[in-house]
């Protein structure tokens, strides 16, 4: 019995200094804001009150959040399953046998090394209208002088676009690491058996990499909630809130406008959304994920 | 969430601070040890500038150390001062823009100067600053802010293009209509119909109310109260300012379409791909560095009246201070305004120098003479309007340049735009008529 006691205590004392940290850092501030979510924003000699759902009506009755939100699934379903397919494709490409293929991973992973700001500002560059690059290659064909980022319904996939281009060599790491995981013997047999290259991918390669696709999915729904340094550097939201991503907007409400009620708020919907997918994530897909 | 976080992160550095610092406190009374937050907004080296001017001041005010932090650009300066400030620690003085006053006033951080200064030479002193840089500093019959890195709104003009287009190259437009007309002359078009060569450009992203600005107060109307507690968006001549602006690229085809980057406005005019610009006065110093030809500045072109909106930052003194530390940082402010040292720093950086002595100076009197581009802004100041500020100041704005960049689109009318911005600014302003 005293050895048991003894034993937990010598567990928890363990635990400790990590479980503090994150009480410190990520518990204690995510039930601050949920308080704080229904509380007014402090001005001056105003103190805050409380207010009960008033930040979540305003809410509802916000047309800017409700664009923020409807650009933001726009976002997802244009970053997410782009960049999944095409870092596969990468990752089955320099898995092969082929030459220059150390060259070729490096040159797949390099934009994933750059700074979400410096990519942002080349690529301001290459949409730049006229003598951007873009336009540049546009004007061989005897067309261009487009203003990409300066037009509504081009600047949110200028955006999508750069992004896939951002993420894709990250995602393809996991893929090549799980492609080189999996036995040779598979494929000797599978061409013993006469089984096409295709029927291949599809049966044997594409099922294994299933853990991975899904821990690449939950990743890549995360980011595109959670990364907004490029909308900062390229359009601030703008023109007229066509790119004002969720996590854009609460940045500008809490840090540009000082609402921190509001802000809080936002907050609160943004993580009951994520919690929302990855619960949904782990519950649905990890039922059909075949794992080794 | 990570607002909260940074509160979180001031009670673990509070905790560190109490433990391990404690000991170093007593020995500071001695001095007075001032924190200085400052933005950097244009090119040039201005850190150092700015590290030269505090240690300058150091050795001609032994006692007194100012410690100048820099804290990136002007929207990241007051997110950094208003973070400090609610956890406790804000800087004793800041340059923030000018436009922020009602903020800082809203957030009760700042003292009002006359509330500091003492001696008839230092209330001469407040006096001494251009009216038109004083309407953004001054609210409630108080001065907040001291104006110190300002700048106006004026025309560039490309003169060898002026030529080509058979124009007299020394000529820029004075009213709306010949620009307009300059404009035509000025687009070029490419074999395939595409233009190779715009008119003129204003550029709308990021802070589109500041440049439209110009255009309502050449339309001479005025964006908002004195007070700043009410918005004039959707009045006729508002909308009548908006329309000639939209029609420069939707109607007359002299203005690239959509929304214009503020950044590559400049590097446009270099590259000749637009004829006219219209930027800050801050740029002055790229241009000149830059321009591979002959170029021009002028004051912006008129229709009803001349203006532009004034821009840039001011000094303000934090209250959570002793009045020792007040006293300081208005030395500082006072004397980093003295007419030789605005004089230097208008030539060091391009900005405005903010006082008619700075002006009378030898030195400014020599650098004019020499590129007398320079003296625009000055000569533009008489018909200068404070830039658009009100409370919730980046709300309200937020508001316009919404409206501003849905017309310029063309998804909305310049109308229907300005009402529905002026609706939204309506409802963010009530609380403050009370």
């Amino acid at each position: 019995m005293n050895q048991r006691l003894s034993a937990n205590i010598h567990g928890w004392l363990l635990l400790l200094p990590a479980a503090a940290l994150l009480a410190l850092f990520t518990h204690y501030p995510t039930a601050a804001t949920v308080w704080q979510s229904f509380r007014s924003t402090p001005k001056g000699s105003r103190p805050s009150v409380f207010i009960g759902l008033d930040n979540y009506a305003t809410m509802l009755d916000d047309p800017i959040f409700w664009k923020s939100v409807v650009n933001n699934l726009i976002y997802a379903a244009g970053t997410i399953p782009t960049s999944i397919a095409l870092a596969l494709l990468m990752a089955v490409w320099v898995n092969q046998n082929l030459a220059g293929r150390g060259f070729l991973r490096m040159a797949y992973f390099t934009p994933t090394m750059l700074p979400m700001i410096a990519v942002a500002n080349i690529w301001l560059f290459f949409y730049t209208p006229d003598y951007g690059l873009i336009d540049q290659v546009l004007k061989l064909f005897g067309r261009g002088g487009y203003n990409w980022l300066g037009t509504k319904d081009t600047a949110l996939w200028c955006i999508i676009v750069m992004t896939v281009w951002k993420e894709a060599g990250f995602f393809m790491i996991f893929y090549l690491a799980a492609l080189q995981q999996i036995p040779p013997s598979l494929a000797e047999a599978a061409s013993l058996e006469g089984a096409s290259r295709w029927y291949f991918f599809r049966r044997v390669v594409f099922p294994l990499l299933m853990p991975t696709t899904l821990f690449v999915l939950i990743n890549a729904v995360i980011n595109s909630f959670r990364l907004v340094d490029h909308v900062l550097a390229i359009t601030r939201g703008g023109p007229d809130n066509a790119t004002s991503l969720l996590l854009f907007y609460l940045w500008e409400t809490a840090f540009k406008f000082w609402d921190t009620g509001y802000g809080a708020a936002l907050t609160v919907v943004l993580l009951v959304l994520l919690g929302a997918f990855a619960l949904g994530q782990y519950f649905y897909f990890d039922r059909r994920v075949h794992y080794r | 969430m990570s607002f909260i976080s940074v509160r979180g992160l001031k009670l673990a550095l509070a905790g560190g601070a109490l433990l391990g610092m404690a000991s170093t406190q007593p020995s500071a009374a001695l001095a007075q040890n001032l924190s200085f937050y400052y933005p950097v907004a244009v090119g040039g080296p201005i850190t150092k500038l700015i590290d030269a001017l505090a240690s300058d001041f150091e050795k001609e005010n032994p006692g007194i150390k100012i410690k100048p932090v820099y804290t990136g650009s002007y929207q990241d300066t007051i997110a950094k001062t208003l973070t400090a400030l609610r956890g406790g620690e804000p800087p004793h003085f800041a340059v923030i823009l000018s436009t922020d006053m009602y903020t800082l006033i809203d957030e009760e951080a700042i003292v009002a100067y006359e509330d500091m200064v003492k001696t008839d030479a230092d209330k001469a002193w407040l006096k001494s600053f251009f009216p038109g840089f004083m309407e953004n500093s001054q609210t409630g019959g108080k001065t907040w802010g001291i104006p110190f890195q300002r700048s106006t709104v004026v025309l560039y003009w490309n003169k060898e293009l002026f030529k080509e287009a058979g124009l007299n190259p020394d000529k820029p437009p004075a009213t709306w209509a010949e620009m307009l007309d300059y404009a035509k002359k000025l687009t070029k078009k490419g074999s395939t119909g595409n233009v190779t060569q715009w008119g003129v450009q204003v550029p709308s992203s990021g802070f589109p109310y500041w440049l439209f600005q110009g255009f309502t107060t050449e339309n001479d109307v005025r964006l908002m109260n004195a007070a700043g507690t009410e918005t004039y968006y959707d009045k006729p001549a508002v909308i009548e300012a908006l329309q000639f602006w939209v029609d420069l690229s939707r109607k007359h085809q002299v203005h690239p379409p959509g929304i214009v980057e503020w950044g590559t406005t400049p590097k446009d005019f270099f590259e000749k791909k637009i004829a006219m610009m219209w930027t800050t006065t801050g740029n002055l110093t790229n241009v000149r560095a830059n321009a591979k030809f002959d170029f021009g500045v002028a004051m912006l072109p008129a229709n009803k009246r001349r203006g532009s909106p004034t821009g840039g930052g001011n000094f303000y003194v934090f209250k959570k201070s002793s009045p020792a530390e007040r006293e300081a940082a208005v030395k500082f402010a006072k004397w980093a305004t003295q007419p030789e040292r605005a004089a230097q720093w208008g030539i060091d950086t391009g900005y405005v120098a903010v006082t008619a002595a700075a002006w009378d100076t030898p030195k400014m009197k020599a650098y004019v003479a020499g590129f007398p581009a320079a003296a625009v802004a000055r000569d533009q100041l008489p018909h200068a309007v404070a830039e658009l500020s009100t409370h919730e100041n980046q709300r309200v704005t937020r508001a316009l340049d919404d409206g501003l960049q849905a017309a310029l689109t063309g998804t909305k009318t310049p109308e229907q735009a300005m009402t529905d911005a002026q609706r939204e600014a309506e409802r963010i302003l009530k609380p403050y008529r009370r």
